[in-house]
């Protein structure tokens, strides 16, 4: 990697990963993809959030699907942990809880490939501070 | 197979299956199969909206069309209007307060929230080990905007202006304190960030760090830049190895960026960031005591002044700022002073992050704007009590803080307001009490922390918070008398008035805002030998009713300590010298012949 | 210097702007009470840790009570130091302290002197209010110092010597909360430690929480044993101390009730461990000539500077901390161990006396003397040449115990051979001392010339770290100076640093020298107490008619009869001893 050697480059980086190639790496916004981020902080990971991430990639994998899986922090639910939010193309972000290696097939069964909806889901609680 | 096209999100949250939820979601179905839409429409059942005041809440997918107060009654209704006609169920529909004092310019779904995050704005948005995530979402611009368009001083202004107090607890003005060691001269000076979260049962900082580090190492750039530190320093506490290990991958590739080192973003700016380890120690979160931590000395306090920003890591003017501090910062310089300043109230400014946890619903990590009601917070976020027990206190600033009570419910939170109702902010530890906690007991499990924590420097806290924890361990057994409860509260003051550091000086609060709410509780546990919650088992007595009892000898052979004894179809007795009040013969017993005295 | 006007207890009172609420106090007449506070007054020792909380006073508008020993005045400040609430704190403060301390005042080796038990008085508590679990610890006995750490109050005075003043850094706080308390690392025995048993540690401890190693009853035992012959030699500071322990003022010299009372307790004969200090002279002086004529001839193997060797605790000190400096010190035995063999190997054989049959005692100022009586190169087939040293406390009890009433003793004078010295051996007490009176016989011995004036006041004084130039007939001599281990250190890193060039060093562990060692009666802080007793050393040696050892009869006397001269066969193996590296340690087994 190259520095960035000014606010400017910054400024340009930043650009370039909101575009439509920058953001198939990322994880908040994966744009044309199905994106999966699975809440990997301490407490998420105690009860299982690794081998939920796990089934989804291998699931994905299986069966082809074209979808981003990535990490993330707390969400803040350490009530309805392991938490998983997924983004559909065009879709506003659904954030499931309580879900553990059952309920990941479950999810991709009915909400990804069908948009089906599964009990649990999170209503989203808060209000961020973008403006976009 | 047919499409889904509606989908119903009933809510599920403990309030508003109170409020009948469950009949609604069969309701719906009912209706659903009546008219044969099952194909088109999808009925679930959601987590806590966070607005359970206004529940049942019904949110109507895919046009997000929000229903309160909704009954069972209404799913007929709603299904004919919105469905079959198209037209939403105006009566129902969410109506905005208006009492919006922090909605201006947020994006707002639906239902206006009770939280706003800030601090957490990146938790769970964006991959903590990926930086490029952290920089499309403006990461690294404030420090960018501070090292091209803001003077040191101005940079302190601003921080001022927009009323940003410390985080952990103190509440000390943010901008002042940057200033103050700005104004010291000296060759050599240190900004360090105070990540040894210690309150039992809080996580806020953990979460920042698991979750955003980015935002800290960002923050503590631009306060290297205004206050003159070339040098930054993570004290963390080693318990917490994900925060850890991702801050390291923060901290390598933010270097790899060239956004800590040398000439960062071709400002001539040189900033640079280590990691030391805690043990864990609650007192190193003190300042004085953090400091001599990272010197490698024995971590305890030391009297005040000179202060950190004085004379601190190394003797040199240091400036030390909790991890939610920080993790503000950024927010603040890419929004505005004038932005940040408008949420809160007149003295406490923006937000704060509360681990919310005890006998409440939705546990959990919540960022919410200063002045919010404690209502609110249980009752709307937390989906109230659990088990639909009824509230009795909330612990606030964890074993420093005091219980507030049902008479504080509406009080405004924020720094002033909480220290007046005799608790305090503290790092953001809220645990929830209901009326199944004994409030001795629950301070006595506090003190029993800050005895365990003390570091032993001075006398009043190395020794009385250990005769207080002694004298309340009296008090649980039922062994103490009314001149205990004078001799405690005698010296919770002199170990307040006394106490050299922040530890000392506050560790009876418990004691005392308990004593001051809860007094009667104390006068039974002392005059009557009762436990009202029927948590202090020395004060109870498991009691065999003689006429309920048919010799059935299931108790007897359940008793781990033999201490039941009876013949066969005889009625049992309970040796109450043995018992251990385990409560198996009661849960055994088939012929309610078992109560609690 | 900016002036800082305050009030405190109603009255106006102005110091100068970083003054403590306590030193203005004081100004006033206002004696706010304290216990872990202390201080050594132009030592630059000061222990403040705002521990213990007894000297809290009132601030108005200040949320809490302020520690007066550490907080500074402040412009227009008020200060209340006896109302109600800080009483009232004061002595619940106080009560949890004892309710956390053994009630064992009657047998208490530090009752009478021990600054709680003084407190509790003070502050009337009577009785204690907050009772609980008291925290216990294994009881640690080493050659020279017990800790007994159950009567431990965190003063951190201790902590403060060992570690600020003396930068040995056996004892620091370990634990927390309510088991906190000072030991070595690991709560490891002081015998494991770098613990050099210099005794500061105890010189300042306010319980009996460290104290020495009591030998009194071993030398009760030998006094009343018909087969012993029972020496005893009396170090040249205990003579300006003892006294304080009768009443008499600090500076008081009872040199000749001192003899009087070491007779009347059944001592064979009363010599004085000066005249091992002459016999030291005349060994150290003749090295210290050595290296010098070697090196001005321009001998590179020659080690210089040369250092003091007679300070047990700094013996200690250099075999821990500076091992690759175990060739520059002299190798001359300290004057308390060239007694030992000159009384057995000369003395006693002279007598016919059969070593194993005399006993020789040695009252010390020192804690160190214990250990290094004990060393296994003093022992000769495991009999010691110097079988107990007691401290000065130790000798004062003994006399009690035997019902003297020493300050009516008449002056009475040592036994000879061993009793006569001279002024230069009496000045090893205080720093500067030994160097002083190494000059005096190396100045005549170099030069040929007499020496008229034998005070050299540029070695005298209680800086830290002195440093002079003596001029022997046109050669210039440089000193070095450093009491205090930690002084030491810095003096030590300097030379190795190229920083600073000596041809020699003295050292003396304890501040102030052998004076304020820590086997003395307790100063409780007052350095007053500290400078009297050097006064009376330089006015005991202004007193004596010879000034320099080697004018010595009896020393003289002794290497015709037996020694033959210095540095020779029979003082090589006698006088002189060696060192062990112990930087490795063995403080984990």
């Amino acid at each position: 990697m190259e520095k960035i050697k000014s606010l400017t480059d910054l400024k340009n980086l930043q650009e370039k990963l909101n575009s439509k190639t920058g953001l198939s790496n990322r994880s908040d916004n994966a744009g044309e993809n199905i994106r999966v981020k699975v809440a990997m902080a301490t407490c998420g990971i105690a009860s299982g959030a690794k081998e939920v991430m796990e089934v989804f990639i291998e699931e994905f994998t299986k069966r082809n699907i074209d979808a981003v899986v990535t990490q993330t922090g707390c969400m803040g639910y350490c009530y309805a942990e392991p938490t998983v939010e997924i983004t559909k193309p065009g879709n506003e972000p659904i954030t499931f809880g309580y879900v553990d290696v059952k309920k990941a097939s479950r999810i991709i069964d009915k909400y990804v490939l069908n948009n089906e909806l599964v009990d649990g889901i999170i209503p989203v609680n808060y209000e961020t501070i973008d403006n976009k | 197979m047919a499409k889904i096209k509606f989908h119903f999100l009933v809510c599920g949250g403990a309030g508003c299956q109170a409020a009948k939820s469950e009949a609604i979601l069969k309701n719906f179905q009912d209706v659903i199969m009546e008219r044969k839409l099952e194909t088109e429409i999808q009925v679930i059942k959601t987590g806590c909206f966070g607005f359970c005041g206004d529940g049942p809440i019904v949110k109507m997918m895919p046009d997000n069309t929000f229903y309160t107060k909704v009954t069972p009654e209404d799913c007929a209704e709603i299904i004919e209007q919105h469905i079959v006609k198209g037209i939403k169920v105006s009566r129902l529909l969410y109506q905005d307060s208006g009492n919006h004092e922090n909605g201006s310019g947020f994006k707002t779904r639906g239902l206006h929230k009770k939280q706003i995050r800030i601090a957490l704005r990146n938790c769970g948005f964006i991959n903590p080990e990926n930086i490029e995530d952290y920089i499309a979402r403006d990461g690294y611009q404030a420090l960018g905007k501070v090292l091209t368009e803001l003077t040191p001083e101005a940079t302190i202004e601003i921080l001022k202006k927009s009323g940003l107090r410390g985080r952990g607890g103190g509440g000390f003005p943010t901008g002042l304190k940057w200033e103050i060691t700005r104004n010291v001269k000296a060759d050599q000076k240190y900004v360090v960030c105070n990540a040894d979260e210690g309150d039992p049962g809080a996580f806020m900082d953990r979460s920042v760090l698991e979750g955003d580090p980015h935002t800290v190492l960002e923050a503590m750039a631009i306060n290297g830049y205004s206050t003159g530190a070339d040098k930054g320093v993570v004290y963390i506490r080693a318990e917490y190895p994900l925060a850890i290990e991702r801050l390291k991958i923060a901290m390598k590739q933010a270097r790899e960026y060239g956004l800590l080192g040398n000439d960062i973003l071709g400002t001539g700016f040189n900033f640079d960031i280590e990691i030391r380890y805690g043990a864990g120690a609650f007192v190193c979160g003190e300042e004085t005591a953090l400091i001599h931590s990272m010197e490698g000395l024995r971590g305890e306090p030391t009297v005040k002044p000179p202060f950190p920003s004085e004379s601190g890591f190394l003797g040199k003017p240091t400036n030390v700022n909790n991890v939610e501090t920080y993790a503000n910062i950024p927010a603040i310089f890419l929004k505005g002073a004038e932005w940040f300043a408008g949420i809160g109230t007149e003295k406490s400014k923006g937000t704060k992050v509360f681990a919310l946890a005890g006998k409440i619903n939705n546990v959990g990590l919540i960022e919410v704007p200063m002045g919010i009601t404690l209502r609110e917070v249980i009752y709307e976020i937390g989906g109230g009590i659990k088990n639909d027990r009824k509230f009795k206190a909330v612990q606030t600033g964890g074993p420093s803080g005091g219980m507030l009570t049902e008479k504080d419910l509406d009080t405004p939170i924020d720094y002033d307001n909480l220290i007046a109702a005799g608790s305090m902010m503290g790092s953001g530890g809220m645990i929830v009490m209901d009326e199944d906690d004994c409030m001795v007991a629950m301070a006595k499990f506090y003190l029993e922390f800050t005895v365990e924590e003390s570091c032993g420097k001075c006398s009043p806290c190395r020794i009385g918070n250990k005769r207080l924890f002694e004298m309340l361990e009296k008090v649980t057994k039922g062994q103490a008398i009314m001149e205990d409860l004078d001799k405690l509260r005698n010296l919770s003051n002199v170990i307040k008035d006394t106490s050299l550091c922040g530890l000392g000086q506050t560790s009876p609060n418990p004691v005392l805002s308990s004593m001051d709410n809860f007094y009667h509780e104390y006068l039974e546990h002392v005059g009557d030998k009762k436990c009202r919650a029927g948590n202090c088992k020395s004060l109870m007595q498991y009691i065999i009713l003689a006429e309920n009892c048919i010799g059935c000898t299931l108790c007897a052979r359940n008793c781990p300590v033999d201490a039941i004894a009876g013949e066969r179809k005889q009625a049992h007795l309970i040796d109450q010298e043995k018992c251990i009040k385990c409560g198996a013969c009661m849960d055994k017993c088939k012929f309610n012949a078992i109560f609690i005295k | 210097m900016d002036m800082v006007k305050l009030t405190i207890d109603g009255k106006p009172v102005e110091v100068e702007k970083d003054t403590t609420i306590l030193k203005a106090a004081k100004l006033i007449g206002i004696d706010i009470p304290t216990l872990c506070y202390f201080q050594l007054k132009d030592m630059n020792i000061e222990n403040r840790p705002g521990g213990c909380r007894i000297c809290v006073v009132e601030v108005v508008g200040r949320r809490n009570l302020a520690p007066a020993c550490s907080t500074n005045v402040a412009k227009d400040m008020v200060v209340n130091t006896h109302s109600i609430r800080v009483l009232n704190a004061r002595r619940t403060v106080l009560e949890l302290i004892l309710s956390d301390h053994p009630a064992e005042c009657l047998t208490c080796a530090k009752s009478g002197n021990c600054e709680l038990q003084t407190m509790a008085q003070q502050l009337g508590v009577r009785e204690l209010p907050y009772q609980g679990e008291q925290s216990t610890y294994r009881k640690d006995t080493s050659p020279a110092i017990i800790r007994d750490v159950d009567k431990c109050i965190l003063c951190r005075r201790c902590e403060m010597m060992c570690n600020d003043v003396q930068t040995v850094g056996a004892l620091s706080a370990v634990n927390r909360g309510f088991m906190a308390v000072v030991a070595p690392a690991f709560e490891m025995n002081l015998e494991k430690s770098p613990c050099t048993y210099c005794g500061q540690c105890v010189s300042v401890c306010p319980t009996g929480a460290l104290t020495e190693v009591d030998h009194s009853r071993n030398v009760i035992n030998s006094l009343a044993d018909p087969s012993k012959t029972v020496v005893v030699q009396t170090a040249p500071a205990v003579r300006a101390a003892l006294g304080e322990e009768f009443g008499l003022d600090p500076g008081t010299l009872v040199t000749g009730k001192m003899v009087a009372a070491l007779r009347r307790l059944g001592f064979d004969y009363v010599f004085d461990t000066d005249f091992a200090a002459d016999l030291t002279i005349m060994e150290e002086g003749s090295e210290l000539l050595d290296r010098l004529t070697r090196y001005l001839k321009g001998d590179k193997q020659v080690k210089l500077p040369i250092l003091t060797s007679c300070c047990p605790g700094w013996v200690n000190f250099f075999e821990h901390n500076f091992p690759e400096l175990m060739d520059v010190p002299s190798t001359a035995k300290s004057p308390q161990q060239m007694f030992g063999p000159i009384a057995k190997e000369y003395f006693g054989k002279k007598l016919g006396i059969d070593r194993k049959n005399m006993i020789v005692v040695s009252i010390m100022p020192c804690l160190a003397k214990k250990y290094e009586c004990q060393r296994d190169e003093f022992k000769v087939n495991g009999d010691p040449d110097v079988n107990y040293s007691l401290s000065t406390r130790e000798l004062a009890h003994l006399i009690k115990l035997a019902n003297i009433d020493f300050n009516s003793l008449p002056d009475e004078d040592f036994d000879n051979p061993l009793g006569e010295s001279t002024g230069a051996a009496v000045i090893f007490a205080n720093t500067g001392g030994v160097i002083e009176a190494a000059c005096r016989t190396a100045y005549e011995l170099y030069t040929g010339k007499k020496l008229e004036k034998v005070e050299f006041n540029e070695l005298r004084g209680l800086e830290n770290v002195r440093h002079a130039t003596l001029d022997f007939d046109g050669l210039p001599i440089n000193i070095g100076i450093a009491h205090g281990l930690g002084n030491a250190r810095k003096l030590l890193e300097d030379v190795q640093a190229g920083k600073s060039q000596f041809h020699a060093i003295e050292i003396m562990a304890c501040p102030g020298g052998c004076i304020g060692g820590g086997g003395q009666p307790f100063h409780h802080g007052d350095s007053e107490v500290i400078k009297q007793r050097a006064a009376a050393i330089y006015r005991e040696d202004a007193g004596k008619p010879i000034r320099k050892s080697h004018e010595n009869p009896f020393i003289i006397k002794l290497y015709e009869e037996f020694l033959g001269k210095p540095l020779g066969e029979k003082s090589h193996h006698l006088l002189h001893t060696h060192y062990f590296d112990k930087s490795k340690g063995t403080y984990i087994e």
